[in-house]
């Protein structure tokens, strides 16, 4: 093929429809760089995805995620699903640049035309990193992979976003990493809804396990997953359906470099699967995400235009006031919008 | 606001286990600005083609120590080409004898550093090269 056809958003829309491979290379990193093909690629592609399952797989750095993500989509294709992959890791603050590494566990899914890997940096998303990765993620879904697999250090706020992002959250513990629960540190328990404690070969496993089937129990029966993000737009929510039992996250024991407990857990992703489409929670899901995304495009696109409505030398004015206190920065943000609006 | 990084992919081919070096440079290059893809040792010519088009790379560099470079080279190069990427631009970081130098870069690999090649250095040459 010529690689001049994928020098167009025409060319490469169809070319990616198409199955190939470079096309959807090129369309992640132009939207990753926010190039001039960005949006047009973006509003191409969104009506053609929607059918993946998309998982977050997320967990205290090392605790073998790379390595469960190689044997989950080794798994998935054995039954004939197709899986792409994208593994996060952070830019270096001081730097810009960014050191990936997964690749490195995931070997075994080489040479395979069913998987596609792809290593994303957090870099300074302008929407956000959760907007970032969910536009990657919407790539590969309407390359037309069955499943999605997003992996992220779960160590803050922005991995809990893009786990927010997915159908299903897997957390990741091991032992001996101290002994306390890792998530609950990290403050990810809330969105796990299934735990795997990975490398059981090791001391210190059923321990971790107790740990989090206590924690459950202390937590449980509540819903856990529904992010509010307040009311930007009237959006009718479905009903929860009462009679529904809410899910339990299971806690799946793994070895990953042995390929043990890999089929459990990726039986246990597809009950989650399954209980949302039943249960009427992916519905749920997928207007939260349609809210989130709106919020965070709208909240950036708008503030971008406020600032260059007020120009720099009327914002750096507003500012001395707020240094001063000669304007506290509410009445001065007021301000600001009462003059962007009229 | 465009947000264009340059992405280099660091592989090992060949079946010499030690990625010392390739880590130092995998590292040197994060630190210059660049997003590294790193894929680890024993990668075949078609694993490191892979890769640089999942990836998306501007550049990828060979580090080989084993000596086989002659045998290794042409063959990821093959790979490269097959794959379509043939426009990335092949860097060789190893103990390559000066009469090999010119075959190589003939073969089309851009730049060829030995060791204790100071890292402003390559960085120096990939920002030419993508300049
Ligand atoms: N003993 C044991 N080691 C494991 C197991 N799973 C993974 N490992 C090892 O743990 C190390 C880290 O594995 P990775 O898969 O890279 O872990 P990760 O969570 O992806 O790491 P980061 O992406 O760096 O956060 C590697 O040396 C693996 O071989 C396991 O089940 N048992
Ligand atoms: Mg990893």
């Amino acid at each position: 093929m010529s690689s001049s056809r994928l020098n167009s958003v025409d060319g490469l829309v169809s070319a990616l429809l198409a199955g190939n491979r470079r096309a959807l290379a090129r369309t992640i990193s132009h939207i990753e760089n926010n190039s001039d093909f960005a949006r047009p690629l973006l509003a191409a592609l969104y009506p053609r995805a929607g059918s993946a399952h998309i998982l977050g797989i997320t967990g205290a750095p090392g605790t073998g995620k790379s390595t469960l993500v190689n044997g989950l989509a080794r798994a998935y294709r054995q039954r004939g699903l197709t899986v792409g992959i994208i593994a996060v890791d952070p830019t270096s603050p001081f730097s810009g640049g960014a050191l990936l590494g997964d690749r490195v566990r995931m070997r075994d899914l080489a040479g395979d035309p069913g998987v596609f890997i792809r290593s994303m940096a957090t870099r300074g998303s302008l929407g956000g990193l959760a907007q970032a990765t969910a536009d990657v993620v919407m790539t590969l879904d309407a390359a037309g992979f069955d499943r999605i697999v997003i992996e992220t250090v779960g160590v803050g706020q922005s991995e809990v976003e893009i786990a927010s992002t997915a159908h299903t959250t897997v957390v990741v513990e091991a032992p001996g990493l101290g002994d306390e629960v890792q998530a609950i540190k990290a403050g990810i328990l809330e969105i796990a809804d299934i735990f795997a404690v990975n490398k059981a070969d090791r001391d210190g496993a059923d321990r971790t396990v107790m740990a989090l089937k206590m924690m459950l129990n202390l937590g449980a029966p509540e819903k856990h997953h529904v992010m509010h993000h307040g009311r930007l737009l009237p959006v009718e929510m479905p009903e929860h359906a009462s009679d529904h039992v809410a899910w339990m996250p299971p806690i799946v024991k793994t070895i990953a470099t042995q390929q043990q407990g890999i089929v459990e857990l990726l039986d246990a992703v597809e009950a989650h699967r399954l209980y949302l489409a039943q249960s009427g929670d992916r519905q749920l899901r997928e207007q939260l995400r349609a809210i989130t995304s709106l919020r965070i495009i709208l909240r950036d696109a708008l503030l971008e235009q406020l600032l260059e409505d007020a120009g720099s030398k009327r914002i750096n004015q507003v500012v001395q006031d707020v240094v001063t206190r000669q304007r506290d920065p509410y009445t001065a943000a007021r301000q600001l919008i009462d003059h962007f609006c009229s | 606001m465009p947000d264009r990084k340059i992405r280099v992919l660091v592989a090992k081919p060949g079946l010499d286990g030690h990625d010392r070096g390739a880590k130092v440079v995998a590292r040197a290059l994060r630190d210059a600005g660049y997003e590294v893809i790193y894929t680890g040792i024993r990668q075949t010519p078609d694993m490191i083609a892979e890769a640089a088009l999942q990836e998306d790379v501007d550049v990828v560099g060979l580090s080989i120590l084993s000596g086989a470079h002659m045998a290794l080279v042409p063959k990821v190069l093959e790979s490269l080409q097959a794959a379509g990427m043939e426009d990335v631009i092949v860097l060789l970081g190893g103990i390559i004898p000066d009469e090999d130098i010119a075959k190589l870069n003939e073969m089309g690999v851009k730049g060829i550093f030995g060791p204790g090649t100071a890292t402003q250095e390559i960085v120096g040459f990939i920002e030419a090269e993508m300049a």
